[in-house]
């Protein structure tokens, strides 16, 4: 597309790689025609955490965390104190009197875990002798504690008194942490997912580790909760495994494999092809009955009521899908180390069953080929009659680094962060312009020139 | 495109009858006045008959020695006055200097006084030498001089006697300005003096009180010689006296008058010299003085030895006079001087110009919800100026024009006509003795007005239109004017700022109807009836029914800058003939030698570098000037590149336009071209950045909406591609090495008017006209947009759908297309941020785009 610009063989090269998943630049239904950058880091952001309809913290490893309003883009407060990068962050809703305060916490390298008031500015509570640098945060609410996940589970209460902790885990200390039914908790400790209890007797809580289940082959990356009954977990070798959420038993078991096996015609080609493809579940993301998973630079949806793929791409980004969302309207977002956002909308095949076989791999373009001598998990496409497709329908450009992560507020934006330093809020430039000609009268209401 | 001065000067009176009346003509009240229409007149031959080809400023002496001197002229050359007499129009211009009649002892006071007399301003005509004037009269203090007082005078000389007239409160308060220069350095010089004098006296005394008690000693107390001795003692004694109380005068200034409105505004441009100045008199003498100037006085002090002196110095005519820079502080002088300087070029050029570019930026200000988008930030040099002659910078309520009084009577029209023939009577010329603003009366003024014209003269050639002192200024000068012209310009308000009519008073107290906006004489300037309307119009200045209006009615003589320039012309003739390019013919506009050389240079696609000439230099505004330059190149732009359409969309909907390039000189050239399309430049340009040579970032494309980015084969090179690559959605790529531009389609015709390459227009400040004036009626629909209530609001709170039919549907009801709407959009948008500048400190604006397909377009 620029090559007339570039000139040079390698930017060939760039642009052919990417043919097959450029949207161009029209794109009607992508509605974020406006853009406001957000400067305030002067390091990587990694996490961003909602605090209310209008404000969100942003934290990464510059240790500090800004706190701003998205509407207007002004950054409230700087929130210092940590002296190393963030961890983990997470916001924190109690009630206090009659009203919902919702409060920040974050951990840090710097072995501290600090409780911040966002409506001041202020740190509430400090803790700074813990042993080990936390990597997780989940409140239970319901309990009014929350749990900090590091080399071992600690389990505190609002004051940020220590409650009880388990005993010293391995090197890898817990990764992730979800809330399971009946005070269990499921915590990914490496290739493992512990079960712990939380014992309530009184006033006291005490907490053990009940089950350990070890059907995953390498690290998990990723667990999640799906709904009430179900939680999934992802692993490193693109193993997803759906989990009951009361027995822990297996309910679904896909090994998501890229790669076809080998013994084709082109075999060799295909051999240093597939070492390059990277299935690494990094991220998933689940409405209830979809999930979304961030695989290697690919994305995979599956349904987990159906137990099966209901779409997939291998390559949707041109690096490492860092996360994902499942909108409400069935649409899907991705972010990548690749600096880009992408919009996914789920659309039915033109026709079902055989003859929809080669539809589909046309539309795969240059690796409809790979994907028509599946593996194993892709031997099911053909047989499954719902398999649909993911076409792209937009993307967002404006980092110049790795999409860390990204934070919808609905109809008043999306705020995305970067490797690069910056947070961007995308927004809708129609709603925006509408919104500004209110602002516009209001304001010649207030000076009496209307 | 036409301004309106170009089609006054060919237009009857009579084309303007009562039996047609255009909708969509001008208020009266911004309306130019009419050339008076006599057969066979050739309107721009009037100043023929003078003696020298253009304005200057005269500043003239009445010297004690040999009368009335010119000393110097602005600009100082010696072909500015031509053949004209100087020596002779000083010698007029000094006699009717009233001061010069009080200066010295009043009577019943036996020692020095000094009178704080405030200047005289008086409108002088010789018909002969067919020049008119304004005289500044002023006086300066020194010790040597006779009365202590050195008659001055400052004069604005120009051959167009309307010219005087209707720019006099202007040139009141610029030449006021001036004054306060000389008369601020000349009381510290004077209060120096006086010190080093007293030292003098002082160590006289000590040496002659020695001689004294020799002399008794040795001859005793009654000879003649100790007599003489006590004699000159006591003369010193005196004369010690004398000029304590002098410097007593002169440190106790009114303190008052320094807070002159006129003055805070300089002092604010020169912080230091001024304010220190009257502070050194002030406080050198109380001790309390702030140490930069203490020290200088003293070091002053301490490196003056006395001398002795005679007591009584006679007056002598063979010593020399001090210059004028000596008697005023040299920074002084030279800020007098480059006051002076801006005055002359104020005033350039004829009566129609200034008078347009009034209009115009007592239109422009307004404009303040729009004018930000393409609206020239006006020029510094002008701003001092500008300041007076600008409506509602210092009064923000529009001109009310009142209707209460009846029209003017015939019967003072009638007097009128002979009265500006008039001798300076005697009483005229001596004025209000010890004119302290406040004691002045309307009586006593009205007084000299009826006297002036008792004493009618018509055979000589020196006339005073009215002679006033400042406080009666208002008074008498208008008193004066409505007997001529049946209108008047007023403005009774303390800091001579103009305002289109706050109704003078009258001698008989009447209120009248009166409006700045006309000019002053019988020929053709007659403004008799104020229409009611215009006056409800004024009354209500809501942003919103005001401004679409004098937008919309598209005169384009609203739209531009007349600032003359005429500089480069070298008389007035030419000046003339380039502005009225466009309705004469082309071949008037090739005698500009600058425009023959437009015309052939756009030909052949020059590489040189013009770097020299790019008006993106860091922290200083861009000039008009600089401004029309470009639109000389924008011309040869249009003409070069038939893809300019496309460009000047990019620019005019905000999406970023980047000029990729190996030489410096071409990419600036193409910056240069294309920077007048920018809505919203800045002040400073700040959105546009002419040359780059690093990549730019996500938040540079919303800063700057014009880049000049150099293409290196180098690793930063590299990334500079990557850069445009990544951002490629949101900017357009012009490749002036491969003559290519990528950019989104355009369909419409409103920028092939704007940038039709067959264009007939020649010269860049022309077509640079031609712009502002599309640009304007452009902006115009934007504010109607922006500000149609029912296309914005939703009608319930589910109707967010039909806001966004509604929006588009006005902008096709507009006639202008989609592409066209986007324009309007952004520019909409950008009215909006400007107005509400919500926007907390530190937090980057939002930036708008489209998603779009770009295409490729090629030479």
């Amino acid at each position: 597309m620029l090559r007339w610009i570039l000139g040079g063989r390698e930017a060939q090269g760039t642009v052919e790689k990417s043919a097959a998943l450029f949207i161009g630049e029209e794109q009607p239904k992508n509605c974020f025609t406006e853009m406001q950058v957000l400067k305030g880091h002067f390091d990587i952001v990694r996490f961003l955490v909602q605090i209310d309809d209008l404000r969100f913290a942003s934290a990464g490893d510059d240790s500090q965390v800004l706190i701003w309003n998205v509407e207007t883009g002004e950054c409230l407060f700087a929130l210092r104190g940590h002296t190393q990068q963030i961890t983990a962050m997470t916001s924190y809703t109690f009630v206090r009197g009659r009203n919902a305060h919702t409060a920040l916490i974050t951990a840090s390298s710097d072995r501290t875990l600090s409780l911040w008031d966002p409506d001041s500015g202020h740190r509430v509570q400090n803790i700074s002798d813990l042993q080990s640098s936390v990597k997780c945060l989940l409140v239970l609410d319901r309990l009014d504690v929350w749990l900090s996940g590091g080399n071992e589970l600690c389990v505190w209460n609002r004051e940020f008194e220590l409650q009880c902790k388990t005993v010293h885990h391995s090197d890898a200390g817990i990764s992730a942490m979800v809330e399971l039914p009946k005070n269990f908790i499921a915590a990914a400790m490496d290739k493992e997912i512990v079960i712990f209890k939380l014992n309530l007797s009184g006033s006291d809580i005490a907490v053990m580790a009940m089950r350990h289940l070890a059907d995953h082959q390498d690290t998990i990356h990723s667990l999640i909760n799906i709904n009430g009954d179900l939680f999934a977990s992802g692993s490193h070798i693109g193993e997803l495994i759906v989990w009951d959420s009361v027995d822990w038993t297996i309910q679904a078991y896909e090994h998501i494999l890229w790669e076809e096996p080998a013994g084709d015609s082109q075999s060799e080609v295909k051999l240093t092809h597939q070492k390059q493809i990277e299935r690494s579940i990094q991220h998933m993301s689940s409405d209830g009955e979809y999930i979304v998973a961030a695989v290697g630079s690919g994305l995979y949806v599956y349904n987990v009521l159906m137990k099966s793929v209901v779409a997939y791409r291998k390559i949707a980004h041109d690096s490492n899908v860092l996360h994902t969302m499942l909108q409400e309207d069935g649409r899907l977002m991705s972010c990548s180390e690749d600096g880009s956002v992408r919009m996914w909308e789920l659309q039915d095949l033109p026709l079902p069953a055989e003859p929809a076989s080669s539809g589909f791999f046309g539309m795969f373009g240059t690796f409809g080929r790979s994907s028509k001598q599946t593996g194993p998990p892709a031997k099911k496409i053909p047989e499954v009659p719902s398999l649909r497709s993911l076409e792209l329908i937009g993307d967002l450009i404006g980092h110049s680094g790795a999409v860390q992560m990204f934070l919808s507020f609905k109809e008043k934006g999306l705020v995305t962060c970067s490797t690069d330093h910056l947070l961007i809020v995308w927004k809708d430039g129609e709603l925006q312009s509408q919104l500004r000609s209110l602002a516009v009268f209001r304001k010649l209401e207030e000076n009496q020139e209307l | 495109m036409i301004g309106s001065p170009d089609v006054v000067a060919f237009t009857k009176e009579d084309d303007f009858g009562d039996s047609f009346s255009d909708p969509c003509s001008l208020p009266e009240e911004f309306s130019v006045p009419l050339f008076a229409h006599t057969a066979s007149a050739n309107p721009w031959t009037k100043t023929s008959y003078a003696k020298f080809p253009k304005d200057f400023i005269l500043i003239s002496e009445f010297s004690e020695q040999v009368g009335p001197q010119p000393l110097l002229t602005i600009p100082n050359d010696p072909k500015v006055c031509g053949t004209f007499d100087l020596n002779y129009f000083s010698l007029r211009i000094m006699s009717v200097d009233y001061q010069a009649s009080f200066v010295g002892h009043p009577p019943g006071s036996n020692y020095p006084k000094l009178n704080f007399v405030e200047d005289s301003k008086v409108v002088l005509g010789d018909s002969k030498e067919g020049a008119f004037a304004y005289v500044h009269h002023l006086t300066l203090y020194d010790l040597e001089a006779r009365g202590f007082v050195r008659p001055f005078c400052m004069a604005y000389i120009s051959a167009d006697e309307r010219k005087i007239m209707h720019q006099f409160q202007e040139m009141s308060a610029e030449f006021s300005k001036a004054s306060e220069f000389l008369k601020s350095g000349n009381r510290r010089a004077f209060a120096n003096e006086l010190e080093k004098k007293l030292k003098d006296l002082e160590y006289t005394r000590s040496v002659l009180h020695k001689e004294t008690e020799l002399q008794k000693m040795n001859n005793g107390c009654y000879s003649t010689q100790a007599i003489e001795k006590a004699n000159e003692l006591a003369n010193v004694e005196k004369s010690i006296y004398e000029h304590k109380d002098l410097l007593r005068q002169i440190t106790s200034y009114p303190s008052r008058k320094k807070k002159d409105v006129d003055f805070v505004h300089r002092e604010a441009e020169k912080p230091t010299d001024m304010s220190v100045m009257d502070d050194t008199l002030n406080l050198n003498h109380s001790d309390t003085g702030d140490k930069a100037v203490e020290t200088e006085s003293d070091s002053r002090k301490s490196t003056y030895t006395p001398q002795l002196i005679k007591a009584k110095s006679a007056k002598c005519f063979d010593k020399r006079l001090k210059t004028m820079e000596e008697l005023c502080d040299t920074s002084f002088f030279h800020q007098t001087l480059e006051q002076l300087n801006i005055i002359e070029k104020s005033f350039r050029g004829d009566l129609c110009f200034i008078y347009t570019s009034q209009i115009d930026r007592a239109l422009l200000s307004k404009q303040r919800v729009t004018s930000f988008l393409f609206e020239a930030e006006r020029d510094q040099e002008c701003e001092g100026t500008s300041k007076s002659f600008n409506i509602s910078s210092n009064n923000p309520t529009v001109p009310i024009l009142n209707l209460s009084g009846e029209p003017m009577s015939l019967e003072s029209y009638t007097t009128c006509i002979d009265v500006d023939h008039i001798k300076p009577s005697v009483e005229s010329m001596e004025g209000p003795p010890e004119s302290s603003t406040s004691d002045i009366t309307q009586e006593t003024s009205e007084a000299a007005d009826t006297e002036t014209k008792g004493s009618f003269s018509s055979d000589k050639s020196i006339e005073a239109f009215g002679s006033v002192s400042p406080s009666s200024l208002h008074v008498n000068f208008f008193d004066g004017l409505e007997r001529r012209s049946k209108v008047s310009i007023a403005s009774p308000s303390e800091n001579a700022s103009r305002s289109i009519a706050i109704p003078p008073r009258t001698s008989d107290g009447n209120l009248v109807p009166m409006d700045a906006a006309c000019c002053i004489g019988q020929d053709g300037f007659i403004f008799d009836e104020p229409l009611p309307e215009l006056a409800q119009e004024c009354c209500g200045d809501t942003v919103v029914n005001q401004e679409p209006q004098s937008l919309l009615q598209g005169d384009p003589a609203l739209q531009v800058d007349y600032i003359l320039e005429d500089s480069e012309s070298p008389n007035m003739g030419l000046t003339f003939s380039d502005l009225n390019a466009t309705v004469l013919s082309e071949e008037v506009a090739k005698i500009n030698i600058e425009d023959v050389s437009d015309s052939t240079s756009f030909m052949s696609a020059s590489t040189s570098s013009d770097r020299a000439v790019s008006p993106f230099t860091y922290g200083s505004a861009l000039t008009l000037k600089q401004k029309k330059k470009a639109g000389h190149s924008a011309l040869r732009f249009i003409r070069q590149y038939p893809f300019a359409q496309q460009a000047i969309f990019c620019l005019l909907s905000g999406r970023t336009l980047v000029i990729l390039g190996v030489d410096e000189g071409t990419v600036r050239k193409l910056v240069n071209a294309l920077f007048i399309f920018v809505p919203n430049l800045g002040k400073y340009g700040e959105t546009v950045q002419p040359w780059l040579s690093s990549p730019f970032q996500l938040t540079d494309l919303q800063r700057w909406k014009l880049i000049g980015l150099q293409r290196a084969v180098s690793p930063a090179g590299s990334s500079i591609l990557h850069s445009l690559n990544r951002y490629s959605r949101y900017i357009s790529i012009l490749d002036c090495d491969n003559k290519t531009l990528r950019c989104p389609p355009y369909k419409g015709t409103l920028i092939s008017h704007l940038a039709d390459h067959r264009t007939q227009i020649k010269r860049g400040s022309t077509y640079f006209l031609h712009v502002q004036g599309m640009l304007s009626q452009l902006t115009a629909k934007a504010f109607l947009y922006t500000f149609c209530h029912h296309i914005h609001l939703p009608m319930d709170v589910n109707d967010q759908g039909s806001v966004r039919s509604r929006r588009t549907n006005f902008l096709l009801q507009l006639g202008y297309t989609v592409e066209e709407s986007k324009i309007v959009q952004y520019l909409s948008e950008l009215i909006k941020q400007h107005y509400i500048q919500g926007a907390p400190k530190g937090v980057n604006p939002s930036f708008c785009f489209n998603y779009t397909t770009s295409y490729l377009y090629k030479i």
